[in-house]
């Protein structure tokens, strides 16, 4: 199972408490991670990736391992830490700084 | 006795804001949806349990949601997971898609820049169906729902309206008001700021600009130019749906012929640059707006908080102050933030940017404080219950 870790508004949309447990399917990948994320909880379509372009909302990032994967590809595959669910995958509000 | 039920939208949340026909004793629950930027929420007038609201955020893009129940509990459309495992949901009611060939405004250089969906404005619940609704959008457009907000699509004829001259202000550019007629469906009004004032009269396939009568001299090269005018607010009666009123950037006007020709009637206003303008329920000519000092300057002149009334439909204006502060206010009121209830002695409420929510229970002669710090309001709107 891979851990996943939501920022508080997108928590309270999918209403969920805590940390997200998903079974990927296939090879898991940023972009699959994401695929089972909404059809599991389909109120979260459109608020991590454009509906349209699937492109990452700007203000969002993808934390895991202390290593940022924001700007990597979708298809990019994760890191064996997190496909075995020792290590969660981070979906994070970025800072509004101010 | 009816009831009122208030829906406030603010930066940080809606609330619910209820009470009875006398309208003194107000009970406010909230927020709803915390810390979400909350531009509009509205009830079907065909029922008024079903209550619809566009939550929005820099984060995380659109969110629509719907309460059946009268605000107690809400949902996005269509967000539940599909019933058979293995299917894709579809969990489009966020998806706001422009039509076709997505096209290109003028941007701020100048330049052509394509349409880019930021975020829904208005939400304006049909008259007949509780299924449809009409949402405005920023990039201007116009999405229609008919299956009560789970799927939206563009009436994309208003973007045929000379689109390629519209051109987003400093707050962006936005459909912000969406006037159904009451009286013949096919007839809609939309207003975008720094794009003007639309008509279609084939229920949304076709738009013509109306704005014949409008002078924007120190916002467009041209005064006189067909679209591009800064619209900030429009309204009218429901009995005398050819009737409109429009508070302007700078000017109020009215028209009296479905927005064909418009004729300024700021008369004795200490300003005319504004934002809300709203109708008495049961004085189709008693109409309301609220100074603001200046597009420079977003608060009421002299610090001092007054609606002005007309019961002549404009020109003859007298300030209301009962109840309002006179000193030291320097809040917003912005276009969305006026509402009139339905009772026999009409309620006036607006909130403003310092999160003041003020009603008047007798058509504006006295105002009463019905919530004092709130986030800064962006929408105000009514439900008159039985």
């Amino acid at each position: 199972m891979i851990r996943v870790v939501l920022p508080f508004h997108l928590r309270n949309l999918a209403r969920v408490d805590g940390e997200v447990s998903l079974e990927v399917p296939g090879p898991a990948t940023i972009g699959t991670l994401l695929d089972t994320l909404e059809a599991q909880y389909p109120a979260l379509r459109g608020t991590i990736r454009d509906h349209h372009t699937l492109k990452r909302r700007p203000f969002l990032r993808f934390f895991a391992c202390k290593a940022d994967w924001s700007l990597e590809p979708p298809e990019t595959s994760l890191p064996e830490a997190v496909t075995k669910g020792t290590e969660p995958f981070l979906i994070v509000g970025a800072m509004a700084g101010g | 006795m009816s009831k009122v039920r208030v829906l406030v939208g603010t930066k940080k949340g809606a609330f619910i804001l209820t009470a009875d026909g006398k309208r003194q004793n107000w009970k406010i629950t909230g927020p709803h949806f915390a810390g979400w930027e909350m531009y509009h929420l509205k009830g079907s007038p065909v029922d008024p349990n079903r209550i619809y609201a566009s939550q929005t955020s820099g984060w995380f893009g659109q969110v629509i949601q719907r309460s059946d129940d009268g605000g107690k509990t809400w949902n996005t459309p269509d967000g539940a997971p599909p019933p058979t495992p293995g299917e894709f949901p579809k969990g489009e009611s966020n998806k706001f898609v422009y039509e076709g060939d997505v096209g290109k405004h003028l941007w701020y250089d100048g330049t052509p820049h394509p349409w880019e969906f930021k975020r829904i404005w208005h939400i304006e619940p049909s008259t007949t169906d509780s299924d449809t609704a009409y949402a405005g959008a920023e990039d201007a457009a116009l999405f229609k729902t008919t299956d009560g907000g789970k799927t939206w699509k563009e009436l994309s004829g208003l973007r045929q309206a000379k689109s390629q001259l519209w051109q987003p202000g400093a707050g962006g550019m936005a459909v912000h008001t969406i006037l159904l007629d009451p009286k013949n469906e096919q007839r809609i009004y939309v207003a975008i700021s720094a794009g003007g004032c639309f008509r279609t009269d084939d229920g949304g396939k076709t738009w013509k600009p109306i704005t014949k009568g409008l002078k924007s001299p120190y916002e467009l090269p041209d005064p006189d130019a067909e679209v591009g005018h800064c619209v900030h607010r429009i309204a009218l009666h429901p009995s005398k749906p050819d009737v409109l009123f429009m508070q302007k950037h700078w000017d109020v006007l009215r028209s009296d012929n479905a927005g064909d020709q418009w004729n300024e009637v700021s008369g004795n206003l200490p300003t005319d640059f504004g934002f809300p303008i709203d109708v008495n329920f049961n004085e189709p000519e008693t109409i309301y707006v609220v100074p603001i000092t200046s597009d420079s300057l977003h608060y009421p002149p002299e610090g001092k908080l007054r609606v002005y009334r007309s019961k002549t439909g404009g020109n003859d204006w007298e300030p209301l102050t009962k109840g309002l502060p006179q000193k030291d206010c320097y809040v917003n009121v912005l276009r969305d933030a006026m509402a009139v209830d339905q009772l026999d002695t009409c309620g006036i409420y607006f909130g403003t940017t310092g999160g003041q929510v003020y009603g008047s229970p007798d058509g504006g002669n006295t105002w009463n404080t019905l919530a004092r710090d709130l986030p800064a309001v962006y929408s105000v709107e009514v439900q008159t219950l039985p």
